[in-house]
């Protein structure tokens, strides 16, 4: 279970935090085990959202703006896996590290990190999610329309 | 003590050269939720999550401060293209 590998680190692990908070260029520790399961986590569906609250009772606007989004890609639901980041404090945290990303929501496509909210609104707006989601077989491809006879 | 606008402000002109900006505390002065506008040079050829990555490095430490954090970034190119639209 996701929650309980990233639950307090075990001794050794506290000592190299402890030691890696010396260094310059500390970052918070992730374990290899607790990375291990992240990565399981963003590769287990085609689209991954880690947010805030779940999709019927997102509990901030990014978080519910991002599932309306997918929503309207027309994502089905059973292409979609979503972890409610409030649940556990751990993979809260965890999934900033692992992704090097500061903020929730964030969304995995084919288990590649995409972004945030900002950048799929962005992507949402100009298409990119469109052939993104295309490319990976989410949604069906769009036929070109013909131009009719006269 | 929250973070002020012109906390941000500084960082993001002492890390790059800026041809607009604008913030906007969207958490009614309390400083926990902010916008950004960024338009720069230095955005030239990178996608938009590379923007995005640059702006959350610079402002790491902000970032780490507030409960919300939204931005926009774009090229000058791109917004005298934008203005020229009347956007």
């Amino acid at each position: 279970m996701l929650r309980s590998v990233l639950q307090t680190p075990s001794l050794s692990a506290r000592t190299a935090l402890s030691s890696s908070l010396r260094s310059p260029a500390f970052r918070r520790f992730l374990s290899q085990e607790a990375r291990a399961k992240i990565q399981a986590a963003v590769e287990e569906s085609p689209v991954v959202l880690f947010m805030k609250g779940n999709p019927q009772m997102p509990q901030c606007g990014f978080s519910r703006a991002a599932v309306q989004v997918l929503e309207m890609q027309g994502v089905p639901p059973e292409k979609l896996r979503t972890y409610d980041v409030l649940e556990d404090s751990e993979l809260r945290s965890g999934i900033k590290e692992f992704s090097e990303w500061p903020t929730i929501p964030q969304i995995y496509v084919n288990g590649e990190f995409v972004g945030g909210c900002d950048i799929l609104l962005g992507m949402h707006t100009s298409g990119e999610l469109a052939s993104l989601l295309e490319q990976h077989n989410v949604i069906p491809k769009t036929e070109p329309s013909s131009e009719p006879s006269s | 003590m929250p973070i002020q606008i012109a906390d941000l402000e500084l960082a993001v002109r002492n890390a790059f050269p800026v041809t607009h900006l604008e913030i906007e505390d969207q958490s009614s002065g309390c400083g926990e939720s902010y916008a950004i506008f960024l338009v720069s040079e230095v955005f030239e050829g990178k996608t938009t999550l590379a923007r995005h990555r640059l702006i959350n490095e610079t402002l790491k430490e902000q970032i780490a401060q507030m409960h919300a954090f939204s931005q926009k970034t774009l090229t000058p190119k791109q917004y005298n293209a934008q203005l020229a639209k009347g956007n």
